[in-house]
């Protein structure tokens, strides 16, 4: 029963010490997600919070200043203007029309300063459903019908 | 060969649904002719999984552009070696890929099995030809690759179209670890099914003892081992071709794969409680469990969208079969283990708390919280909308603040454990074995603070490294010593000797060592540098002790993609050392392109160059150049641990007969460990 004690004390020691940093690491990266309809009815707390949006990159929007690169991210609809002010390059795959994450702060002007930079383009590794072609994938057994 | 293809799938699926059905009847009769027949249409669901991966495989190879999957993923100008890469580029081939590994797994054991073990194997059997229908469901149903490019002609009759060229492969799978990489891991994945199918066998069929443990030993270690390395190629693959300088950035994919290693991992150590104690038998009966679901739930991850990855396939609809299926083998599970709970029961409880029960119990807590800790980093914006009703996602710090000491406690039990006598250490025995390495590994650390490491982990871990390497060069030396006095040898034939004698336990000792690269190897991340600048030809930048020179800049058309490439000389101290070519690779068939990265590696340090493309400011090619401390000792780390997992399952060598009465004894307690309880009594199994 003692060893028991002993043992029960120990799993308890290393598991509330674990939560602690669990908690802690938390804390210290915790990011919201938003949508960009979203971004702009945020109140004056969220604007310290670290926010990740996703959208499409819009056509013809990115703009390569000094420092940093500018661009307009578009989901349904709605537009965001972003400032990339990281400090990786940009991937390869930022181009016009590509998946886009971001991840930074929302400024109260409404801009979006993002540090971070995520892009894939639409066809990065699969096809959405349904297929991209004009052409539908038929299934073989239909080939004679 | 499209036909071939989808035929031979359908009749490797009714011939499962023959295997399933039959193997239960023939559990339930005990009909030997049944169970053979059983067995025999297993292995017929294994060769016709084949034969679909090789007309799919063929597909490619023949550049057949009237197949959506091979229009997809290929192009003719794609090398053979590509090709044949490209049939697991996407979702269906990559499921197809799973089957044809998992039925190479499954025809193995149907063979290495057959005629033995009667009151076990058909159980096995139709559990493993469970998980390969399901699989061939999706193959059949859900997401073939067989399927040919048709539109509707204004007739309403559907034709079919050759395309003249297809769409190329992906640039950040040209790369020849994207042809091993998803290999090994996926036969890391698939492998964890044997155990699987074993434990529930053993349950279901209430199958006596611990000879499920020991059968599928050395079948854990190779899933095991095909795990890590999948793990660290793609490590390797991310750091060489992503471009972003780093190898490890807890992306839902990389957790993926992680958490039934860890698992697994957890499993390894805990079966030898089970075989030496008859302890754990419902921890392992679960952790085997778990691992597996943790293969399915991980391909779930990546395949379905519910968590963002920049390495997240697209989404598709195949998740809810995922979760279908993860739910049933959940209940299939749980209820096999609450009707034959009892059997289960333990013969011993724990002792004491310094002894290698709680060692392992300790190792395998860790190793779960974890694995406990990734997955719910993994979903935390699944779960946190759940809760709470807004999407939060954590970062790198969480799983690094967690998992930093977890690791660095690993370590240390890596170095103490295997040295803890069964059920009780006495403090005696505990300073012979420890003290020496202790004090030498304290020495470390303090001497590297003297140098000036300030990172308090990175201390640690220094002291922990040359802790645990000096435990096992101890254990060693020990064992070498008295072979190579009996035997007249020396002390390196008294290592080889010793190794061959108890293959397992000195197979995970050089493991263990591997491990402790691998650490060490990771703690260079705390002095990671990079800098980035607009070089034009003539420019020079410093980076460490490195000097690089921009020589020159050329563009080339290659038949597959056009290349952007900057000559950089790198010399230090005014020496020349390396020439680099840091490359942009375009390639005009899918219009993207791809990052090849130059670097210079040495055991102290990467010197690691990108070019970044051009400046669109100055017009000027950008270099952004890293230096990485100690990369090389992760990817040297992961070849001893290969190393060692292979020494593992090498059958060991018995020693000659008449020397056998001689040598056990002082085996079992060497001349150098007087300890009250022979240390390593137990040890000499399998």
């Amino acid at each position: 029963m003692k060893a028991k004690t002993k043992f029960g004390i120990g799993i308890g020691i290393i598991l509330v010490s674990l939560s602690a940093l669990a908690w802690m690491g938390a804390r210290q990266s915790q990011t919201y997600y938003h949508t960009v309809a979203e971004i702009s009815t945020l109140n004056a707390a969220a604007l310290h919070q670290r926010i990740r949006v996703g959208g499409d990159v819009a056509a013809g929007s990115i703009q390569h200043l000094p420092g940093r690169v500018d661009f307009i991210l578009k989901e349904e609809g709605k537009t965001l203007p972003v400032s990339y002010v990281g400090s990786d390059p940009l991937p390869d795959t930022f181009k016009d029309g590509a998946q886009c994450l971001i991840e930074g702060h929302a400024m109260p002007d409404g801009r979006f300063v993002a540090e971070q930079l995520q892009a894939k383009c639409a066809s990065k590794y699969e096809a959405a459903p349904g297929g991209t072609e004009s052409s539908q994938p038929a299934s073989s057994s239909d080939r004679k019908s | 060969m499209d036909l071939f293809g989808s035929f031979a799938l359908l009749l490797a699926f009714l011939c499962g649904l023959y295997a399933f059905g039959g193997g239960i009847a023939a559990i339930v009769t005990r009909r030997p002719l049944l169970i053979k027949s059983a067995r025999h249409a297993g292995m017929a669901v294994c060769v016709l999984i084949w034969l679909g991966f090789g007309s799919l495989a063929y597909l490619f190879q023949t550049d057949n552009f009237s197949m959506a999957y091979v229009v997809e993923h290929s192009n003719r100008t794609l090398p053979a070696f590509f090709k044949f890469a490209a049939i697991w580029a996407g979702q269906q081939g990559s499921l197809l890929f799973w089957s044809f590994l998992l039925s190479i797994y499954v025809f193995s054991v149907l063979v290495t099995y057959r005629g033995k073990h009667p009151e076990l194997m058909p159980y096995v059997g139709v559990v493993m030809v469970g998980v390969q229908l399901f699989f061939l469901t999706l193959n059949n149903f859900i997401a073939s690759p067989f399927q040919i490019l048709g539109s509707a002609a204004p007739s309403g009759a559907l034709q079919w179209i050759l395309r003249a060229d297809g769409n190329g492969l992906n640039p950040l799978l040209q790369y020849p670890e994207m042809v091993i990489h998803p290999p090994i891991l996926y036969s890391g994945y698939t492998g964890f099914t044997i155990p699987f199918a074993f434990a529930l066998a053993a349950l279901l069929g209430r199958y006596p003892g611990e000879k499920w443990i020991h059968l599928t030993r050395r079948w854990t270690m190779i899933a095991w081992g095909f795990q890590g390395v999948g793990i660290l190629l793609g490590a390797h693959w991310a750091y060489a071709v992503l471009g972003w300088g780093g190898y490890w950035m807890w992306d839902p994919v990389e957790n993926a794969s992680l958490m039934p290693w860890l698992t697994g991992t957890a499993f390894l150590h805990s079966v030898m409680m089970q075989e030496k104690r008859g302890m754990m038998r419902v921890w392992n009966v679960w952790l085997v469990f778990t691992t597996f679901l943790l293969t399915i739930f991980g391909t779930f991850l990546t395949r379905s969208g519910v968590v963002n990855s920049v390495h997240a396939f697209a989404q598709s609809s195949i998740g809810p079969w995922f979760l279908s299926f993860i739910g049933l083998v959940l209940l299939v599970c749980f209820v096999s283990f609450w009707r034959n709970r009892d059997y289960l029961r333990s013969d011993n409880t724990l002792d004491s708390l310094v002894s290698r029960e709680s060692s392992f119990l300790f190792n395998n807590l860790i190793l779960l919280v974890a694995c406990v800790a990734v997955i719910s980093g993994t979903l935390f914006p699944v779960l946190s909308e759940w809760v709470r009703g807004t999407k939060i996602s954590v970062g790198v710090p969480f799983f690094n603040t967690i998992n930093l000491p977890i690791g660095l406690f690993l370590l240390f039990l890596t170095g103490v454990g295997p040295l803890l006598a069964w059920r009780k250490t006495s403090l005696a025995s505990l300073r012979k074995n420890f003290g020496g390495p202790l004090l030498i590994g304290m020495v470390a650390g303090v001497v590297g603070m003297a140098l000036g490491l300030r990172n308090f982990y990175v201390v640690v871990c220094l002291a922990l490294s040359v802790f645990v390497t000096l435990t096992i060069l101890l254990e060693f030396y020990r064992g070498a010593r008295v072979i190579a006095s009996r035997g007249n040898s020396n002390l390196l034939s008294g290592v080889a000797q010793l190794t061959m004698r108890n293959t397992r336990r000195y197979g995970g000792y050089v493991v263990h060592f591997g491990i402790v690269l691998i650490f060490i190897g990771i703690s260079g991340t705390a002095f990671n540098q990079d800098k980035q600048a607009d070089m034009p030809p003539g420019a020079q930048m410093q980076i460490g002790s490195y000097r690089l020179t921009h020589q020159t800049f050329d563009s080339t058309e290659l038949p597959n993609y056009t290349s952007e490439r900057a000559t950089i000389a790198v010399d230090r101290g005014g020496k020349q050392i390396i020439m680099l070519y840091p490359e942009k690779r375009f390639y005009p068939s899918n219009q993207e392109s791809g990052t090849m990265v130059a670097i210079y590696s040495t055991l102290k340090e990467d010197l690691y160059v990108v070019y970044a493309g051009h400046s669109p400011e100055t017009q000027q090619p950008v270099i952004h150049a890293y230096l990485n401390p100690l990369v090389k000792w992760i990817w040297l780390g992961g070849a001893i641990v290969v190393l060692g997992t292979l020494l593992a399952l090498v059958p060991n060598r018995q020693p000659m007969l008449a020397l056998r009465a001689v040598q056990e004894p002082s085996r079992a307690a060497p001349a150098l460990s007087p300890a009250p309880a022979p240390v390593q009594h137990y040890d000499g199994h399998d």
